[in-house]
Order: C-alpha cells, then structure tokens, then sequence
C-alpha cells in the first residue's frame, strides 16, 4: 500500500501504460529509461536509515490506526452536534452578541462608501485578515510551483518528456472544432464577466476573489480551446510573475499605508466617492483588481503547472 | 503617539511585501536581501522592546482608522516584543548557518521561492505574536501552516513530499479545528477581538448557564493548536518532518513554527478567553497530564531512535511536553517556566538540527549513530556545538535546560496540591535521567575514535549506501584548490556557520547564567498581558 502510494506522490505510476502501447516500438529505450528512473529512485529508499523508519512505521500504523480514527471521528462528531445543539437559534437576537455587528450593517455604508457591506467590511473594516488571506493564495502558488515546476531535482527523464508530450497529444483539444467554436464564443464573455464582477465589487455581490476566479476559469478554458501557443504569447511566467509581485506588492503598500495613516489619526486623503458609483468605496476598487489579478494569475497558474510543469510560456522546459 | 508604536505594523507589512519581491530575485540576491530584512526587522523590534521596558507598558494599535471592536488591532507588550525578537534572532542564525546545506538540497532556480517562502513564514510569525484578535490569529495560522510546508517539501525527495503531504493533512485538520473553535466562540460573543471578548464571555458564564459550550468550544481550539505545535498523542507526525527537511527549515519549524503555535494558545488563554473560565473546565487538568505523557514517551522514542535527526525531533516531542506541563498547572510561576521553557527550547533545538547535518556530512552523509562514530573529531565546531545544545538538553548547569528545569521545580513547589507537586518532581527527575541516557550516549559516540576495522568497513559501504547528494559535495570539496572562489565561498560558509552557532550557544548561556533577569522580563510582560 505504502509503496504504491510512494509511487503515485513520485509520479512513476504509468496510468496511461495501455493507451501508449501501441507507440512502444517507436521509441526503443523507453522501459530502460524507465528502469534507470525507477532505480534512481530507490537508491534513497534503499538506504539503511530510511528502511529502519518505513519498517517501525509499517508495524505501528496497521494495527491502532484505523481503530483510532473512527473512534476520534465519531467523538467529533458527537462533540459538534452537541455543541451546535447548545447555541442560541437562527435568527433570535442576543443583545450581548451585536454591537459589533451594528455598527457594520448600520454604519457600513457611509464609513466606507460601499453599498456592498461585506466588501466594506473585508476591505475596510477588518482589512488587515484580508490582506493576509491575499497573501495566502500566492503562498499556495509558490508551493505548487516547487511541487511541479520542472527543474533537476524532480528528474525529469526524457522518458517522461515523452510521455508528457504524447500525453498532451491525445488530450489535445485544440483540434475539436467544436471545443473552438464554443470557446471563441465562452471565452470573451467569461472575461468580461470577470472584469465586471471584479468592477463592482463595491456596489454589488462579487470582488477580487470571485471575479479573479471567473478570469482564470476563462484563461484556462482559452488555453485548452486554442492551446498553449496562444496564452502564451501574452502570458509568460515573467509576466505572471510580474502581475502577481505588483499587485501583492501595491495591495501591502497601499494597505499600509492606510493602517498607517489611520491608526496615526491622519487624513489619508483618500476619496470616498459617491456610494453606488463604479468609483466609490475609497480603496476597495484598487484592491479589488489587484486581488482579482493575483487569483487570475494563481488559477491560471495552476492549471498550466498541473498541465506541464510551468507557470506560463517561455519557461525553462527541459 | 510615539513613532514606535508603528513598527510591530512595519515588521509584518515589510515581510509580507517581500514574500512576492524575492520570488523576483536571484537566489544570492534573496539570500542576501533576507538577511538583510532579518537584521532590520531585529533592530525593530529590539526599539519596541526597549519602549515597553522604558514605558512599563504594554500599547495597542488599531489597524486603520476604525477602533477595537470594529477593526483590527495588534497588540506590543514586552513579552511580545521578547518572543519576536527570539523568534527573529534564530531566524537568522538558521538562515545563517543552512546556506551551506541548502544549495545543495534546493534547485538553484527555486532557492528565490524558498526564501520567498521564509519572508512569508517570518511575517506570519510577526503577526501571530503580536495580533490581538483570534481570526487575525487564524488567517495567519494558514499562511504559517502553507508555508512550512513550502519549505519542508522543497528539497523534492520522495521521502520530504510524503512527509510534508502527512504533515499539511495533521495542519489542515488542527486549522480547521481552531476555525471551528473560533466560529464557536464568535457565534457566543460576537467579537472576534481578544480583550471585548473575554468581557462578554465574562458575562455568559456568569452563572454558569453558557458553560458547556463555551468549554467544548474552548477544547476544540485547543485540541487544534495542539495538533499543530505537536502535543502529546498527536506527536508522531514529528520525526518524519524534522528529520527529513533541509537544516534551515528542520531548525525554523521545530523551534519557531512550533513554539507560536503554543504562543497564541497562551495569548487566547490569557487574553481572549480568561484564566478563571479556563480553571473552570477540565482543560488544564488534561494539558498537564498530556504534557507529561509527551516528556516520558516523547524520551523513550528518542532511547529507541537509531538516527540522531530523528532522536532530536522525539527529544523535541519532550520538550514541547514540559510547555504543555507548564500552561497546565496554571498558576503564574508554572507559565512563566513555559514560556521560560519555549525560549530555552528554540535556542537549543536550532543549535542541534543546525548540527547534526554538519556531523553527518563528515560520516559519509548518514545520520545512523554506527556511522557518526568519531564524527565530532573530523568536524571539530560541530562536536563543539553539539556537545552545548547537548549539554543544555541533558540540563547541565550554566545552559538555559537547567534553568528551565529550576524553575519548573520551583514553581512545582508553590502548588497547592501535593499530588501534583509530586507528579512534576516525578517527571522532571524521570526525565533528565532519560535525556542523559541518550544525549550522553551520542555525546560518547561522536567523540570515540572509530576502531580500524569500522572504519574500514564504512569506508567500503560507503560509496555504495551514502552516494546521496551531501557525499558527492563532500568528494567536490576535497578536491578543491585553495585559493579559489570555491574555497573562499567555503570560508564564508564555515564563518556564518560558526557565527550562528555562537549566537545560540551566547543566548543558551545567558538563559542558563541570567535566568532571573529573563525571569523577571517574563513577569513583566505577563502582568501586562492581562
């Protein structure tokens, strides 16, 4: 079981063995190279240190582990619904539990000029978690991008090159006229729905996070439609790189800034605008787009490195 | 307002600007621009620290224009300014001392992803420590939890990415529990701030009504951070990220990543929620009985262990017990002795993960205990080393581990209740003779000079088992001519090497010598701090 799951996380299990077959004589050292991998692999494994922890752990987890979960899983569960059973009824209100709220629903609109209070409230109000929580989604991008990102380390083989490439070949979808004709249609749409769900954040249901996320379904369906010649020739990993620093790096200034200049008990000369307006809201605008470029970038992102191993064009490929 | 007050708000904000900034880097310019950034934010901190000692007193700084209840706010006193600037001192003696290891674990092209992984790590540290609201807490905690695994599974080993998947699934779990917690509390109180909402809880639980859910809904946040910081039964997860990690991130998450875990559990004990609701719950009881549970197993492991990195880590699992033991007795000596304890523990456990790679790369780039035989004479300042966070482990006079133990005596002595006077005693005696046993066995392994035939014999395994990456960097070194950029380079390496360990060994030895001055900065803050 451990092994197999060894290999699945080293990705050296060859889900699409039968549907290459048929290319297997074409490409004549492709089990030697495939060995050669494997034995690379193993010579870590195979070391004497880490073959003493994987035989303990062997014998500990069968045993407890599975008894352990499902008991700790029933405690939690019992210990939530009684917990949840315990707390006071939707909709009933408890005096003690709202001054904070008020001032949010009642407040909310002149304070910080959004007619859109949760965003008012995530960009203005308690802007200092959502600028944390920006900082998440990037962090998960360089993560996946040391995961994934082809370099000497994940031993790409030319083995798996191959493999890559005849693998993209039978996924391609660029071909399928129909997938085209639907994309050239879906494509702009979804954008612009993007970029309008980004735009009034302030005044209606959306923000960075849902509108950036339109986009960058709209930016993978792009690629899929018309292939990745075509993404590339605007987005590169330079460009994503650079679309992602500065937006991050205006959200934290400008969110600075403003904690800053508030909590000094200066002006910030930051114009509300009147609420209902495209510009209103202060800095909610700015920060909305540049939330919405960043998880662009991320979605985006991470479907190319899942795809092939780059954040965008022009990379570093082997 | 004092232009101090503004800076625990630049530590975070500059962290967290140059997380994306480095990702534009080359590698040496990132090494050298967070080296830069940690001396910085050192010398800010250290202002901070020096305000509250001079003010006697504790400020807050709401973030924005809108005040506490409604916005965010953070929150310097001088435990806070104390703990950041620990925090900040073996950042950078890790950054330091792993450079030497971390070209060779790490691709040279994402070496800028993982110092931009490391500046994000740091200001989620910052606002972990300083943050006065809970969810703040929280949305710090998923930063924190991301990128320690960024940095555990950069070094693209089968055996660190099975490690860091294990790892992000026991994190994600303790994350989702604390969130749960924190719902819970809200839903009761509606504030999410720490101070307006230890009033309100006051309020519920005034008679007594509000008790039970107020109590689970402190278990399950507990439980979560518990999880994270590697608490008792929940521990087993640590061996296998320690052990495997490249030295830096080895050194960051068992002595940083962990230990604020446990800071703002004490900082929602404390401040958010109220000791005296707490003493009302069965909690404290549990930590304490946990705590101890983790120092005898937690040694046991570390007597059964055959690899020093994976001794550490258990011998880590103990120490975090004796922090739990202290936030569990309760009393206000108890807790300072934990956060006594959680300095003493950062400072000597970075020594020794900083080392052990050192001692190994010297024994055919194993960690096996057959091999590192004599391995403290073939690299002189890593013996050297060792043998201090060795000897402060083990709770040797003069290094902080003995200071910590007194004082966990100490405060044992204070209890009321003679059973768990006893149970302290018991367990602090039991302990230390267990930490002998195995520090002192490896103490006396890597100081034998090695009997011809083990040579030998490991001189003929050796290139078959050891060809991992450190042995061949050991071959290239050998063959290097003095006098060339290789050999300077090398210098330099040994020269920060030695400098961050002599930081650490200074600040072990000013805990164990000057305990009662840090004592005393300790009681400071905590009479501050509620």
């Amino acid at each position: 079981m451990k092994e197999r799951f060894l290999k699945w996380l080293n990705g050296d299990q060859d889900l699409m063995e039968h549907i290459l077959d048929e290319t297997e004589g074409q490409e004549p050292s492709r089990l030697e190279r495939k060995e050669r991998k494997e034995k690379e692999l193993e010579s870590f494994s195979r070391r004497p240190e880490v073959e003493a922890v994987m035989e303990e752990e062997r014998k500990a987890f069968q045993r407890v582990y599975l008894a352990v979960a499902i008991v700790s899983c029933i405690a939690l569960i019992s210990v939530l619904l009684y917990v949840v059973s315990s707390l006071s009824r939707y909709g009933v209100e408890n005096p003690l539990t709202l001054e904070v709220v008020r001032r949010y629903v009642e407040d909310g609109l002149r304070e910080t000029g959004a007619v859109n209070i949760v965003s008012g409230l995530i960009l203005d109000y308690r802007a200092f978690d959502t600028l944390g929580e920006s900082h998440v989604l990037f962090t998960a991008l360089v993560c996946v991008t040391i995961l994934l990102r082809i370099d000497s380390k994940n031993m790409r083989t030319d083995y798996e090159d191959y493999y890559t490439i005849r693998q993209d070949q039978y996924f391609d979808l660029s071909k399928d006229s129909i997938i085209r004709l639907v994309g050239s249609v879906l494509v702009p749409s979804i954008l612009l729905f993007g970029i309008y769900v980004i735009l009034n954040g302030q005044i209606s249901p959306g923000g960075g996070f849902s509108g950036g996320a339109v986009m960058g379904a709209g930016l993978t369906l792009f690629s899929v439609a018309f292939g990745f010649d075509r993404t590339d020739r605007f987005f590169t990993t330079r460009v994503s790189a650079w679309l992602s620093f500065c937006s991050l790096a205006f959200y934290a200034l400008a969110k600075g800034y403003a904690f800053f200049m508030g909590a000094n008990g200066y002006e910030t000369h930051i114009p509300k605008g009147t609420p209902g307006a495209i510009f209103s809201g202060g800095l909610i605008l700015p920060l909305d787009i540049a939330v919405g470029i960043v998880v662009c970038c991320t979605m985006f992102g991470f479907y190319s490195l899942f795809r092939r191993g780059s954040v965008g064009g022009n990379a570093d490929h082997h | 307002m004092n232009f101090i007050w503004n800076l625990p708000l630049f530590t975070i904000v500059l962290s967290l600007f140059s997380g994306p900034l480095c990702t534009m880097l080359k590698a040496k310019a990132a090494k050298y621009y967070t080296l830069f950034l940690e001396c910085s934010l050192i010398f800010m901190t250290t202002l901070v620290f020096w305000y509250t000692l001079h003010t006697r007193k504790a400020f807050t700084y709401s973030m924005g224009e809108f005040p506490a209840p409604w916005g965010n706010e953070i929150r310097a006193g001088t435990l806070e300014a104390l703990i950041a600037l620990l925090f900040l001192v073996v950042l950078l003696c890790s950054n330091l001392a792993g450079w030497h290891f971390l070209k060779i674990d790490i691709d040279e092209s994402k070496i800028n992803l993982y110092y931009s992984l490391l500046n994000l790590l740091t200001a989620a540290l910052m606002a972990l420590v300083w943050t006065n609201d809970i969810f703040t807490g929280y949305v710090f905690l998923e930063i924190l939890t991301l990128t320690s695994c960024g940095i555990l599974i950069v070094r693209e080993i089968g055996r660190t990415t099975l490690a860091a998947v294990r790892y992000m699934i026991l994190n994600l779990l303790g994350s989702g529990l604390y969130l749960l917690g924190v719902v819970l509390l809200y839903n009761l109180t509606g504030q999410l701030l720490m101070v307006p909402m230890q009033e309100t809880l006051a309020v519920i639980t005034g008679n007594g009504a509000g008790m039970p859910a107020v109590s689970l809904s402190i278990g399950i946040l507990t439980i979560g951070l518990g999880i994270k910081s590697g608490l008792f039964p929940f521990h087993f997860w640590m061996p296998d990220t320690y052990g495997w990690a490249t030295p830096t991130s080895a050194s960051v998450l068992s002595s940083l990543v962990s230990k604020a875990y446990i800071f703002l559990l004490i900082k929602v004990y404390y401040r958010a929620i109220g000791i005296g609701v707490i003493a009302r719950t069965p909690i404290l009881k549990i930590l304490f009985v946990l705590g101890i549970c983790g120092i005898i197993f937690g040694s046991v492991s570390a007597i059964r262990a055959n690899n020093i990195d994976r001794m550490v880590a258990f011998s880590s699992a103990a120490q975090i017990g004796y922090i739990y033991m202290g936030i569990g007795m309760g009393s206000t000596a108890a807790l300072t002795a934990a956060l006594f304890q959680i300095m003493t523990h950062a400072v000597t456990k970075s020594l020794l993960f900083l080392t052990t790679p050192y001692l190994a790369e010297v024994s055919g780039d194993s960690l096996l205990f057959k091999r590192l035989q004599g391995s403290g004479h073939r690299n002189r300042m890593a013996g050297f080393f060792f043998t201090i966070g060795a000897l402060s482990m083990v709770g040797i006079p003069v290094f902080g581990g003995f200071s910590m133990k007194l004082l966990f005596a100490q405060s044992a002595v204070l209890e009321t209740s003679v059973r768990k006077m006893m149970m302290v005693m018991l367990a602090l005696a039991v302990s230390s003779l267990l930490n002998a046993l195995y520090f002192i066995r490896t103490l006396v392994r890597i100081f034998t000079e090695p009997s011809q035939e083990t040579e030998k014999a490991s001189a003929a395994a050796g290139p078959e088992d050891g060809a991992g990456e450190g042995a061949k960097a050991a071959a290239a070194e050998k063959e290097c001519v003095p006098g060339t950029a290789r050999q300077e380079e090398m210098e330099i390496e040994r020269l920060s090497y030695g400098t961050a360990g002599m930081i650490l060994t200074a600040a072990n030895v000013v805990l164990g010598l000057f305990s009662w001055v840090v004592v005393d900065l300790i009681s400071r803050g905590l009479s501050m701090f509620s």
